[in-house]
């Protein structure tokens, strides 16, 4: 075939259609939906919620899941931009563990040595581990979706960042059933259980984003 | 600098649905994908047809991919990532391990001209691989020059139809140059 009538064919199939950045926030707003519904249907939140919105660490949890969602969403979404700059938004997602490291700290001032263990365990860690990746599976399964209509430059990463963004969303969810609200069970359970879906991500991606 | 410009706002409002500026901008970008093709030719098996093969791939890519390009940033960037990606991609599954640095591309583009009409044989062995409609449709527009209205008329199908279908060809073509090794 020669080139100019390739061009022929691309030209036809030139309807407006909604930019990377437009199909990306849909996405992510699909994803968002699913992991709502999915948590409202089969997980809820936990009985003592009322009470719970008092405690400051309880509500510690949402600062950081929130704060991961955000700017890894941030992140993936500028790794699927072949020029897109994604270190400005790196930073910030950095910026995430170095606040769980500092609520971690003042935890450890806070309660008395012979109560670590207790509140590391927590009540139900599995449930952490398991729940948070299954939450994930919708958010993520939107975001990679979303991410192959973008050209990412390291599909292995931007399927990552796909992967700690879609947990972060799980995560809040979750945060709202867990009855462990301790920057200790935070900084084990659920950095676990963030890992788990950050690596299937990176493995996704590696598969399904490159172009 | 005045082309990126000009590419720019083909691509603007080809990305609005403006087809004949869309046209125009694919017309203009190809010689300056096939002067960086060119100059990477000695990592490919040598002949001009595997050259134009790889700037046929890079225009599907562009095609494609143009949904990522931020309207509000200048294109040249943009255009040059592109390519450097698929030409590294394609290089790579050509058999060879080839370093492109990223001035280099960006020096090419910036390159004298070539025009013409070049023949490439990739595609053509692409499309068998397609669902016979998928196949009829890029066969109808490309050879016949026919629009997606008289090709929908010829195939009874409705436009809406075969612009569906002439999208997803188009990607699966993207896919078999991917999975491809010639």
């Amino acid at each position: 075939m020669r080139t100019g009538h390739l061009i022929n064919v691309l030209a036809e199939d030139a309807a407006a259609r909604p930019s990377f950045e437009q199909h990306f926030v849909r996405m992510l707003a699909c994803g968002i939906a699913v992991a709502a519904v999915t948590f409202l249907l089969l997980v809820g939140f936990r009985h003592d919620i009322l009470t719970a919105v008092h405690s400051p660490r309880f509500l510690f949890k949402f600062v950081v899941t929130l704060a991961l969602a955000v700017t890894a969403s941030a992140v993936a979404r500028r790794a699927g931009d072949p020029s897109g700059n994604i270190y400005g938004w790196i930073t910030a997602v950095a910026f995430v563990p170095v606040l769980l490291a500092a609520a971690v700290a003042l935890e450890l001032v806070a309660v008395p040595s012979g109560e670590w263990m207790q509140r590391l365990i927590g009540h139900d860690a599995w449930r952490c581990v398991v729940l948070i990746p299954f939450l994930s599976a919708g958010p993520l399964s939107c975001l990679l979706l979303a991410l192959r209509q973008g050209a990412p430059m390291r599909p292995g990463f931007a399927g990552a960042m796909a992967g700690l963004g879609a947990s972060g969303i799980a995560a809040t969810f979750y945060a709202a059933n867990c009855t462990d609200d301790s920057p200790l069970f935070i900084a084990a359970w659920f950095s676990l259980a963030i890992l788990i879906v950050t690596a299937t991500g990176y493995l996704a991606g590696r598969r399904l984003l490159a172009w | 600098m005045l082309r990126e410009e000009e590419w720019a706002d083909l691509m603007r409002a080809g990305m609005a649905g403006d087809a004949i500026a869309y046209r125009q901008f694919l017309i203009s970008v190809t010689p300056h994908l096939r002067a960086v093709a060119h100059s990477y030719k000695r990592s490919f098996r040598a002949g001009e047809s595997d050259v134009e093969d790889v700037v046929q791939e890079v225009l599907l890519t562009v095609h494609l991919k143009r949904g990522t390009w931020d309207a509000s940033r200048p294109i040249g960037p943009w255009l040059t990532a592109i390519v450097r990606n698929k030409l590294i991609d394609t290089l790579r599954r050509r058999g060879r391990h080839v370093h492109v640095p990223i001035e280099d591309v960006t020096a090419t583009l910036a390159a004298e001209e070539h025009c013409g009409g070049l023949k490439a044989f990739e595609i053509d062995g692409l499309l068998s691989q397609l669902k016979p409609r998928q196949r009829d449709i890029v066969q109808s527009i490309s050879l016949d020059g026919s629009s997606i209205r008289d090709t929908a008329n010829r195939l009874r199908m409705t436009e809406g139809a075969v612009r569906v279908t002439l999208h997803r060809a188009l990607k699966t073509l993207a896919a078999l140059y991917r999975a491809g090794a010639p």
